[in-house]
């Protein structure tokens, strides 16, 4: 049997005003840490391709899908995977969120457009095969799971080899 | 088989509450030292001592594991931490049953602790690291995303709506009202929950589980020693985990398979065939309110699909054929994460004693099962109980 008596001392409670007017005393501390994460062969293709417009996976012959982001091995099959291909810059949405809040939980100011990240399965690769990226250029609410969207690349010039060359995903008739 | 029979012979349990002024040596420090009283025993009498505590992130202390154990009593003792995010605190009973099923030791105290609090401004930018860093972080998502992304994706499959899903936090939060650790009892509508501020849609402020502090400790033995401890020792007849792949895109959200994988082997272990029917009462993770739906259909109480009838036809109510969270679960009694598992077998533990005071459940329960998820739609940790 739990004591309800002896549960409520356990915590002595404070509220965030305590800590920020320094009722209770605290000691702040920002971490600085920096890293330079390797890219890998596989991922090192697949930002280079995507500076060149494209979108590059790998397939497996085993299970048949062409692995987006591509990886040196399928991890289902748990074997390499064989040659690169190139897949298309079209999908079709499987999953999609309307976010009122950014990252660190702050929420998105009035002027600011809501975040519409998507789980897209790009055309080419195979079933339930997504990438996270955003969706824009469509009134977030009017987002449906299922409607077909187009990558927008930044221009040749601004592309640097990352995720955010594709700048969003529009829908596409 | 090649083991020995494993109970739960005492449990501790901290209040949960967003800013504890305690540190977490402190919290882990009272729920053992509660555990050790429930069932008279000392320090001295603990072998060994397994750990769980959720990112190093929280509390910015690395090697935070290390850290906690003079607050767990693991000082000069064997002593090992686990971690697999939202599933460490059901991944503690597991640990700990390897220890003592295994001949190596007769006693186990398995502490979870989690101070969510020191984090600036908010717990949730410690998630940003969890996704790849590469094809991922550069779109910053956050937790609530991938919830919501799997809630949306949940809802598609099945034709749920958010009417149905938000009657888990109105159940909830209610049975947290008899849970003396909780956080966040309270007696709430639908409509609250739908008019509650809208976080990453599907998702509404009332539909998410809080940020808490708190810790939880059980303590663990051999059949002949549990015997000579309790006259009503908590056996753990099944355990079962599994992760799946975190390239989590590229897979159908919809359904846990890992959950799925995690259940049957614990299900085989303990000889059960029928969970739905010989599963008498669940804590299955409710860190979302749909989490709680989607857990259940994983973990084949119901089939794939009925998750919200069950749920509108009462069964997973307090008083129904198959209670799910009569604790009040993550969305009530809060959810520090490594300790919200723990305290979930607690709760079974208590269930199955017959201790559970306001919040028991009718039937005279005798198996019951808690789950806990975690990582990137990773991670499924099941415990089968029997008295």
């Amino acid at each position: 049997m739990l004591d309800a008596n002896a549960i409520e001392k356990t915590v002595t409670k404070v509220s965030f005003k305590d800590i920020e007017q320094r009722r209770v005393l605290s000691i702040n501390y920002t971490p600085n840490l920096q890293y330079a994460w390797d890219n890998g062969l596989a991922i090192g293709r697949y930002l280079a391709e995507l500076k060149r417009g494209r979108i590059i996976g790998k397939k497996c012959r085993s299970c048949k899908r062409v692995l987006v982001p591509p990886r040196l091995f399928c991890e289902t099959c748990w074997r390499p995977t064989d040659e690169w291909a190139y897949v298309q810059d079209t999908g079709t949405i499987l999953t999609y969120v309307v976010s009122h809040v950014n990252w660190d939980a702050s929420r998105v100011k009035p002027n600011e457009r809501y975040h519409t990240p998507a789980v897209i399965e790009l055309d080419g690769t195979g079933k339930d095969q997504g990438i996270l990226h955003l969706i824009d250029e469509i009134e977030p609410y009017d987002i449906k799971i299922g409607m077909r969207v187009q990558a927008v690349w930044r221009p040749l010039e601004e592309r640097i080899g990352t995720i955010t060359d594709i700048k969003y995903f529009k829908v596409i008739k | 088989m090649g083991y020995r029979r494993v109970a739960i012979v005492g449990a501790g349990l901290t209040k949960f509450h967003r800013y504890a002024l305690e540190t977490p040596k402190e919290l882990a420090f009272e729920a053992v030292k509660m555990a050790l009283a429930s069932c008279e025993m000392e320090l001295n009498d603990i072998q060994s001592v397994c750990l769980g505590t959720a990112p190093d992130a929280f509390d910015g202390v690395h090697h935070n594991g290390e850290y906690l154990t003079d607050g767990a009593g693991a000082f000069r003792k064997p002593y090992m931490r686990h971690f697999v995010g939202g599933g460490t605190g059901v991944m503690g009973p597991i640990h700990g049953w390897f220890h003592v099923a295994s001949g190596m030791f007769d006693t186990c105290m398995v502490v979870a602790e989690e101070k969510m609090s020191s984090i600036y401004p908010h717990p949730a930018g410690a998630f940003l690291t969890i996704f790849d860093h590469t094809t991922e972080q550069p779109i910053k998502p956050t937790l609530i995303w991938i919830f919501a992304i799997e809630m949306a994706r949940f809802m598609h499959k099945h034709g749920y709506t958010k009417e149905d899903i938000a009657k888990v936090a109105v159940k909830n939060k209610k049975n947290a009202l008899d849970h003396p650790s909780a956080q966040l009892g309270s007696e709430i509508t639908v409509e609250d929950v739908l008019n509650s501020e809208v976080m990453a849609y599907p998702v509404n402020r009332l539909d998410i589980s809080p940020t808490s502090d708190g810790a939880a400790a059980i303590i663990l033995a051999s059949e002949n020693v549990a015997r000579r401890i309790t006259d009503k020792p908590v056996w753990l007849d099944g355990i079962g985990y599994c992760l799946d792949t975190a390239y989590w895109c590229n897979r159908d959200l919809y359904y846990p398979d890992y959950v799925e994988v995690a259940a049957n082997a614990a299900y085989k272990m303990a000889g059960i065939t029928e969970p739905s029917k010989q599963i008498h009462v669940a804590e299955p993770y409710d860190p979302f309110t749909y989490k709680e739906l989607h857990h259940i259909e994983g973990l084949g109480l119901c089939k794939r699909g009925e998750s919200v009838k069950m749920l509108l036809d009462g069964v997973t109510q307090r008083n129904g054929n198959l209670p799910c969270c009569p604790s009040g679960g993550a969305l009530g009694v809060g959810n520090p994460i490594a300790a919200t598992g723990l305290m979930k077998v607690i709760e079974i533990f208590l269930q199955l004693r017959g201790e559970a005071g306001k919040r028991q459940v009718s039937g005279n329960p005798t198996c019951g099962l808690a789950q806990a998820w975690g990582d990137l739609m990773q991670v499924g940790t099941v415990v089968v109980m029997r008295r």
